[in-house]
C-alpha cells in the first residue's frame, strides 16, 4: 500500500515544529520515520501533515553532563550502537541499540521516535527503565522531565501530552563497577522482542546491590520487575539465588499472547531471560 | 564434441544486468499513456455481496473507471489445467474462479472491484471510497473441519466441500493384509503446514492493446508465458491466440507461484482493450499473501508396517488436502499425481495405498510450491522412517540401508517399477547415504552427542533419503492422467550467417541461469565460444512455443529440445561441409567447431558452413538454404533425482529454540552442466525446506483471516537463521535424455524438511517428545519437551 | 501539496516536485527511472529497496522523498565506476551470490555499508548485517561467500 495524501513540513527548529504542531493538531512529528511511515503505508495511520524534525541537528548528540549521559532525541540507534562514550559508560545502551531492527533501520530510526511510538515490543523501553532514564519533553513554553517509569503508560501510549515533543533522554551515569545487559528473544519475522530483558546490578563482596530489571514485549507496556529485583537484592550472587529470583519474573502483569508466544510460554521466557540477564550482570 | 564448458562452473552471463541494477522486471516497464489498477479485495473469508457503490470513487479526480463482478458475469473464470476424477470416475468439481466476484466472496482477498486511475496512489485512494455492503458468513479453513456435517459451504452447489476423492497404489485389501501381517507398525498423524512461496518480486502485469493491429500484449511475471497465453485466450477471454503476445521479462523468483494463470493477468489484458490504454497492476506484498497460490497443507494419518527384520511390508495413508477456495491451475495434480506417485520413496515397500480427499475451504488457493507434492510424500516417508527406527531400536541409517532399492542404471539393469505407477529411471540410493554419513562423521557425531547430552545440551541428527520426479513429463502419460496440455518443450536453434547462434527456448528463467547453462550446452555441441551463443526466452512472439519452467524440467526437457535442434543443425551442416570439401557427409567428423574429412587435415569451420548456408553459391543441389531448426522434445519418462540430507541441530533446553549446527546434502541430479548453478539451486531449496520445518506456516483465525499476512508475522529464513551448507554430489545419469540430466531445482526443498524435524526429534526423544508439528517454533518445541 | 526536493543521486543533482506522500523508492523508480531499486514488501522488512543516503544503508521504502531533500543518494546504478564494477558486484557474480536478481541490489548496498565500517567481517558478522535483507533464492550461502570475497579484494586494493 501507499500512504494517504499528506502534507510535509520541514521544521527549522524545535519551536517551529511545536508551533506548526499546535496549528495542526492532526499532524504527526516525523523523526526517523521508521515507526510512522510503515504505519502510514498500511494506512493504519493517516495524519494530515508530517512535521519532519530531521533538520534539528541540535537534537542529535550523545554527551556526558552533570553526572548524566544525555542523548538527543534525534540520535539514531546506529549512532548509539557505535558511541564510544556509551560503550564505556553505559554499555546497556550500545547493546540494546545493536539489536534494534536491522542495519538500515538503525541508520534512520531515532531513540526519540522509537520511545514516542511506545511499541510494546520495542527494545528501548526496557533499557530506559533499567537505567532509570528520564525523558525530557517540551511544548515550547514548558520543559519537563519524566522518569521512564512514568513515561511508558501502556499499549502504544506515553505520558507525552498533545503539543509536546521529546528533546532528550537523560541517564544517570552508572556507578563504577555496575554491570548491565540487554537480552532479547526475537520474534523471528518482525525481529521485535517477544521478551526483552534489561538488567543492571552491582555486586559488592559477592552481594547483589542496585539491581534493576525491566522487561519489554512481555506485557501491554514495558515494566520494571520489582519482584525479581527484591528477590535478588542483597543476596549473594549464586546461581541458585539468581534462578529463584528469576522465577518470580512477570508474575503480576497481564501477559501478551500471539501465535509465537502465548501467555504461559511468554512468562516462561521472561523467567529464562531474567535468569540470563541476572547471570550476566551478577556473575 | 568436446566439453569445454559442460561440467564447468561458468560464471553467469545474465548477472551483469542484475548486479548493476539493469534487470528489467515487469514493474520496471513503463508504457506511454499507462494507467494503474488497484484491486479492492474482500476483507472477509466468506460473505455475500449485498451491494457495491462506486459513485464516490468514480467521481475522484484521476479515476478512469471501476470494474466490478457485473462486468465479468458473462466472462469465464480462470481454469484448472488438470482434470482429476473421483474414485468412481465422475469428474472433479470445478467451481468458476471469476475475474471479479459477483455475489459471494470465498476467501479473504477475493477480488471485488478493480479501480483504474492515472496513478497507483489515486487508484488506492479511490478503492477506499468504494462502499461494499457484505453479509458476513461463517468460514472454514481446515480441510477436516470443512468435511464435517453442517460446515459452511465454500460453493453452495457442492454440499460437502469435496473437490474430489482419489486413490493410488495396490488394492486396499492387499495393503490391509500386508499391514495385518506386520511385526511392527508405526502410525503417525501429520500436518504438512501451509506455506507462502513469497518470491521476492511481487506479481506484476501490464496489459496493452494495439488498435491498429487488433493485438494484445501482456507483460507478466510468469514462469511460462505461452501457457498463460493459451489459458487466457482459450479458456478465459476467448480471444484468438495469434492476436496475443505474452512476455515474461526478468522474473524475480517463482518457486511455483508464478506458474498459474491469475485473474489479474486476464483483467489487465481485457481492460487494456476497453480503455485503449496500457494498464499496470503490481501486487503489494500483503496482497501477495492473500492471492499468490499457497503450498502444501495436507493433513494425514500414515502407517508403515515392518517385518521382524526391519523390512517394510506395507504403507497405508489417509490424507486430506486443502485446495483452498478455487482450483488453481495445477491444484488438482499436486496432491495426486505429483504426490501419491512418489510414495514408494527409495524403498522396496511391496504394498502401498493412499486414500486422498481434496477439499475446498475459505482460504487462498493451494497449488504447486517448490517440490509440489513430492515434499509432502517425502515428509511422510522420512518421518516414518526415523520414528520407526527409534521405536524398533534400529539405527535410522541402518533401517534405510535395509530397505533401499538396489542400484540400477536403467541401461544394464531395467528401471524400477514402483507400486504407485511410476517407473524410476536410474538410481543408487545407498551411495548418497554412504557419502552423507562419511561427510557427517556419523561415528564421531554419536560420541559428540553423548558428550553434549551430559552437559545438558540437546544435540540431534536427522536423516532424509528422498527421491523425486522431475522433467515433467511425457505428454501421453500426463494426458492419460488428466493434464489438459502436453508437457513437451520446444527449441529453435538459429545459426546466423556469421556463425553466431540464437537459441529460442520455451523454458523460462526466473533465477535458474538458463542464459548460461543452456549456452554451455550449445557452445560445446557446436564447438563455438560461449559468447557466440545467445539464449532467448520469455516472449511468445520470438519463441515459437513453450511449456515453461517448473518441476525442475528446464534442462531435462528444454535442454533436450535444444540438443535435438543442434543435431539437425549438425546434420545439415555436414551436408554443406561435404559439398564444400567434395566428399560424402559420412566421411566427416565434427569436432572443435569444424568438420574434418576422416584421416586427413582437410576441414571446414562451423562459421564457414553457416555463411555458406546463407550465401549458397557453392551449395548442394536439393538442399534448402539457411541453418535454422526447431524441435519439440517430449520426454520418454520423468527423471528421478534423489539424495541424502542430514541435519544436525541443537535445541535450547530452556526456550525450545532450534539452531541448525550443520547441514549435509548429497544429491544425485544426474549429469551436471554447471556445478555452480546446481549447487546454488540446492542451497536455495534447502533454505526453503528448512524454512518450512522451523519458521514458515500460515495461520488463519476462526474467521478465516490470515494472521500471518506480512513479513512481520510470517517468518522466512534470514541469513542468520542458516549455516553454511555442506554439499556434495553423486552422478547417476538419466538414461533416457540426451544430456543425462535429471533436474536440481526442487531437491533441496524436498529432502531437507524431514531431516530437520527428525533431528529435533532425535535431540529430544529422551525427554519423551514423540511428535512435533511444523513449523517447529520454540514455543511448540518447549511445550513438547515439557509435556504442556 | 507538492514539495520541491533537491537531491543528488549517483552524483547527479536533481530538483523535482514530489507529493508529500511520495516514498523515496518511488521517486527513484518512477521520477528518475532508476528501477534497480526494488520494492519487495510493504512492511520495511525485505531490504530490496536499500540505498545509501550520505553513505549509509537505508530502506528507501520507509522514508518520504521529501525527507531526502539536500541529501546525497547512491543506488545500485551508481556502484560501478563506468565499466569497472564495484568489488561487491564482481564478487556476487563470481561466487554466484544471486539467482533471480531481485534482492541483489539491496543485498549489495547493505553489504557495502557493512564493509565501509567493518572491512574484514566474520561469517557471523556478515549474516547479522544481512538481517534486514531477505533472499528467497540463494539460501544466503553464496551471498556470504561473495561478501567475504569482496572484503578480501578490497583489502588488497586498499
Amino acid at each position: 500500500m501507499l500512504p494517504n495524501t499528506v502534507d510535509y513540513y520541514r521544521a527549522s527548529s524545535v519551536s517551529d515544529a511545536l508551533s506548526v504542531l499546535k496549528a495542526n493538531p492532526d499532524a504527526k512529528i516525523l523523526a526517523g520515520g521508521h515507526s510512522l511511515i510503515p504505519a502510514m503505508k498500511l494506512r493504519l495511520n493517516s495524519p494530515s501533515m508530517v512535521i519532519d524534525i530531521a533538520n534539528l541537528s541540535d537534537l542529535n548528540y550523545i554527551k556526558e553532563e552533570g553526572g548524566n549521559i544525555c542523548i538527543g532525541a534525534m540520535t539514531t540507534h546506529g549512532q548509539i550502537a557505535h558511541s564510544s562514550l556509551l560503550a564505556e559508560k553505559l554499555p546497556l545502551f550500545t547493546e540494546t541499540a545493536d539489536v534494534i531492527g536491522d542495519v538500515q533501520v538503525r541508520n534512520m530510526g531515532t531513540i526519540g521516535g522509537s520511545i514516542a511510538h511506545a511499541d510494546p515490543s520495542a527494545d528501548w523501553p526496557a533499557a530506559l527503565l533499567a537505567a532509570d532514564a528520564s525523558i525530557v519533553v517540551t511544548n515550547g513554553d514548558d520543559t519537563r522531565s519524566i522518569s521512564a517509569v512514568d513515561f511508558f503508560v501502556g499499549f502504544f501510549s506515553t505520558a507525552l501530552e498533545e503539543g509536546e515533543i521529546i528533546t532528550e533522554i537523560q541517564v544517570p551515569v552508572p556507578a563504577a563497577g555496575t554491570k548491565m545487559t540487554y537480552q532479547k528473544f526475537m520474534q523471528p519475522a518482525s525481529r521485535f522482542a517477544i521478551v526483552g530483558c534489561a538488567a543492571m546490578a552491582k555486586v559488592e563482596n559477592g552481594v547483589v546491590a542496585d539491581v534493576k530489571v525491566a522487561f519489554t514485549g512481555v506485557s501491554d507496556g514495558p515494566f520494571r520487575d520489582g519482584n525479581v529485583e527484591a528477590a535478588i537484592s542483597g543476596k549473594t550472587a549464586t546461581a541458585e539465588n539468581i534462578a529463584s529470583a528469576a522465577a518470580q519474573a512477570a508474575s503480576d502483569v497481564s501477559l501478551n499472547a500471539d501465535h509465537y508466544a502465548d501467555e504461559d510460554y511468554r512468562q516462561h521466557l521472561a523467567r529464562v531471560y531474567a535468569k540470563r540477564a541476572l547471570t550476566a550482570v551478577c556473575r | 564434441m568436446s566439453n569445454k564448458y559442460i561440467g564447468q562452473s561458468v560464471k553467469r552471463v545474465e548477472d551483469k544486468r542484475f548486479i548493476t541494477g539493469q534487470g528489467r522486471y515487469t514493474d520496471d516497464i513503463v508504457l506511454p499513456r499507462m494507467v494503474h489498477a488497484y484491486i479492492l479485495r474482500s476483507p472477509y473469508a466468506h460473505a455475500r455481496i449485498k451491494s457495491i457503490d462506486t459513485s464516490e470513487a468514480l467521481a475522484m479526480k484521476g479515476v478512469v473507471t471501476i470494474y466490478t463482478g457485473k462486468d465479468f458475469e458473462n466472462i469465464n473464470g480462470v481454469p484448472c489445467g488438470w482434470q482429476v476424477n473421483f474414485k468412481d470416475g465422475t469428474t472433479m468439481r470445478e467451481p468458476k474462479h471469476p475475474l471479479l466476484v459477483l455475489d459471494k466472496v470465498k476467501h479473504a482477498g477475493d477480488g471485488v472491484a478493480m479501480v483504474v486511475a492515472e496513478t497507483k496512489e489515486i487508484a488506492a485512494d479511490a478503492a477506499e471510497a468504494i462502499n461494499v455492503k457484505y453479509e458476513v458468513l461463517k468460514a472454514v479453513t481446515n480441510p477436516k473441519e470443512a468435511l464435517a456435517p453442517g460446515a459452511p459451504l465454500v460453493h453452495d452447489e457442492y454440499p460437502d466441500n469435496v473437490a474430489f476423492d482419489w486413490q493410488i497404489g495396490n488394492d486396499k485389501a492387499e495393503v490391509d493384509a500386508a499391514m495385518a501381517s506386520a511385526h511392527h507398525i508405526t502410525k503417525l498423524d501429520f500436518t504438512n503446514n501451509r506455506v507462502v512461496p513469497n518470491a521476492m518480486e511481487p506479481r506484476s502485469y501490464i496489459g496493452d492493446y494495439d488498435t491498429a493491429y487488433d493485438r494484445y500484449t501482456l507483460y507478466t511475471s510468469t514462469q511460462n508465458p505461452h501457457l498463460i497465453r493459451l489459458l487466457m485466450c482459450a479458456f478465459v477471454l476467448g480471444i484468438p491466440e495469434h492476436k496475443v503476445r505474452v512476455v515474461g521479462p526478468d522474473v524475480g523468483g517463482g518457486f511455483g507461484s508464478k506458474i498459474y494463470h491469475y485473474t489479474e493477468e486476464a483483467l489487465v489484458t481485457w481492460a487494456a482493450k476497453q480503455l485503449r490504454r496500457p494498464i499496470k497492476w503490481t501486487s503489494d506484498r500483503s496482497e501477495a499473501f492473500l492471492t499468490d497460490a499457497h503450498g502444501r497443507d495436507h493433513v494425514s494419518t500414515a502407517e508403515m508396517g515392518f517385518d521382524k527384520d526391519g523390512h517394510i511390508v506395507g504403507l497405508r495413508i489417509k490424507t486430506y488436502a486443502n485446495l483452498g477456495a478455487y482450483l488453481s491451475t495445477f491444484a488438482s495434480a499436486v496432491p495426486t499425481y505429483l504426490h501419491g506417485t512418489l510414495l514408494q520413496g527409495v524403498y522396496t515397500t511391496p504394498k502401498i495405498h493412499l486414500d486422498m480427499t481434496c477439499v475446498f475451504t475459505h482460504t487462498t488457493a493451494v497449488d504447486a510450491y517448490r517440490g509440489a507434492g513430492r515434499p509432502e510424500a517425502t515428509y511422510l516417508l522420512e518421518r516414518l522412517m526415523d520414528v520407526s527406527a527409534h521405536e524398533m531400536g534400529i539405527d535410522p541409517a541402518e533401517l534405510r540401508f535395509k530397505n533401499f532399492i538396489p542400484p540400477f542404471d536403467g541401461v544394464n539393469q531395467p528401471g524400477y517399477q514402483t507400486q504407485v505407477a511410476l517407473q524410476y529411471d536410474s538410481g543408487n540410493y545407498k551411495a548418497v547415504l554412504e557419502r552423507g554419513l562419511e561427510m557427517l562423521g556419523y561415528a564421531d557425531f554419536k560420541e559428540k552427542q553423548a558428550e553434549a547430552r551430559k552437559n545438558g545440551k540437546l544435540l540431534g541428527v536427522g536423516f532424509s533419503t528422498y527421491i523425486e520426479a522431475c522433467g515433467i513429463a511425457p505428454s501421453a502419460v500426463v494426458g492419460a492422467l488428466g493434464a489438459r496440455a502436453g508437457l513437451f518443450e520446444s527449441a529453435q536453434v538459429r545459426v546466423q550467417p556469421t556463425g553466431k547462434v540464437s537459441v529460442y527456448t520455451g523454458s523460462h528463467s526466473h533465477g535458474q541461469g538458463h542464459e548460461t547453462s543452456f549456452a554451455q550446452v550449445v557452445a560445446d555441441k557446436l564447438g563455438i565460444p560461449l559468447a557466440d551463443v545467445e539464449i532467448i526466452h520469455g516472449d511468445s512472439d520470438s519463441v515459437a512455443f513453450g511449456m515453461g519452467t517448473y518441476g525442475s524440467r528446464s534442462l531435462a526437457v528444454g535442454g533436450s529440445a535444444i540438443v535435438k535442434s543442434i543435431e539437425k543443425v549438425l546434420e545439415k551442416g555436414a551436408k554443406i561441409a561435404a559439398h564444400k570439401l567434395e566428399c560424402s557427409a559420412d566421411d566427416l567428423d565434427f569436432a572443435d567447431g569444424k568438420w574434418t574429412v576422416k584421416g586427413t587435415d582437410k576441414s571446414i569451420g562451423f562459421g564457414d558452413v553457416a555463411l555458406t548456408a546463407y550465401v549458397p553459391h557453392v551449395y548442394p543441389a536439393n538442399l534448402e538454404p539457411g541453418l535454422d531448426f526447431s524441435s519439440f522434445y517430449d520426454p520418454a519418462n520423468f527423471t528421478y533425482p534423489f539424495g541424502c540430507h542430514i541435519a544436525v541441530v541443537e535445541v535450547d533446553a530452556e526456550t525450545g529454540k532450534v539452531t541448525i549446527k550443520r547441514f549435509v546434502a548429497v544429491d544425485d541430479v544426474g549429469n551436471v552442466i554447471n556445478p555452480m548453478i546446481v549447487e546454488g539451486q540446492i542451497h536455495g531449496g534447502l533454505a526453503q525446506g528448512i524454512g518450512q520445518a522451523l519458521l514458515e506456516g500460515v495461520i488463519y483465525d476462526e474467521n478465516g483471516q490470515l494472521t500471518t499476512g506480512t513479513f512481520m508475522d510470517y517468518a522466512m529464513p534470514r541469513a542468520d537463521d542458516l549455516p553454511m551448507f555442506e554439499t556434495d554430489r553423486k552422478t547417476t545419469p538419466c538414461p533416457h535424455n540426451p544430456l543425462g540430466v535429471k533436474g536440481a531445482g526442487e531437491a533441496g526443498a524436498i529432502g531437507s524438511t524431514p531431516a530437520v524435524v527428525n533431528a529435533v526429534m532425535n535431540a529430544t526423544w529422551h525427554l519423551g517428545v514423540s511428535d512435533l508439528e511444523m513449523p517447529l517454533t520454540p514455543q511448540r518445541v518447549w511445550r513438547a519437551m515439557n509435556h504442556k | 501539496m507538492a514539495e520541491t526536493v533537491n537531491i543528488t543521486v549517483n552524483g547527479t543533482q536533481y530538483s523535482k516536485e514530489v507529493e508529500g506522500r511520495t516514498l523515496l523508492v518511488h521517486f527513484l523508480r518512477d521520477t528518475l527511472g532508476l528501477t534497480g531499486t526494488h520494492v519487495g514488501c510493504d512492511t520495511s522488512s525485505c531490504g530490496a529497496c536499500t540505498v545509501h543516503i550520505d553513505g549509509k544503508a537505508v530502506k528507501s521504502c520507509s522514508m518520504l522523498a521529501a525527507q531526502a531533500d539536500g541529501k546525497s543518494i547512491t543506488t545500485i546504478e551508481g556502484m560501478a565506476n563506468g565499466d569497472e564494477l564495484h568489488p561487491l558486484q564482481e564478487s556476487f557474480r563470481e561466487k554466484h551470490g544471486l539467482q533471480c536478481g531481485f534482492c541483489t541490489p539491496g543485498m549489495i548496498m547493505t553489504a557495502a555499508d557493512l564493509l565501509n565500517h567493518n572491512p574484514n567481517p566474520s561469517e557471523t558478522e556478515i549474516r547479522e548485517a544481512l538481517e534486514g535483507n531477505i533472499c528467497r533464492c540463494t539460501g544466503y550461502h553464496n551471498i556470504v561467500e561473495a561478501i567475504k570475497d569482496a572484503a578480501e579484494k578490497m583489502a588488497v586494493t586498499a
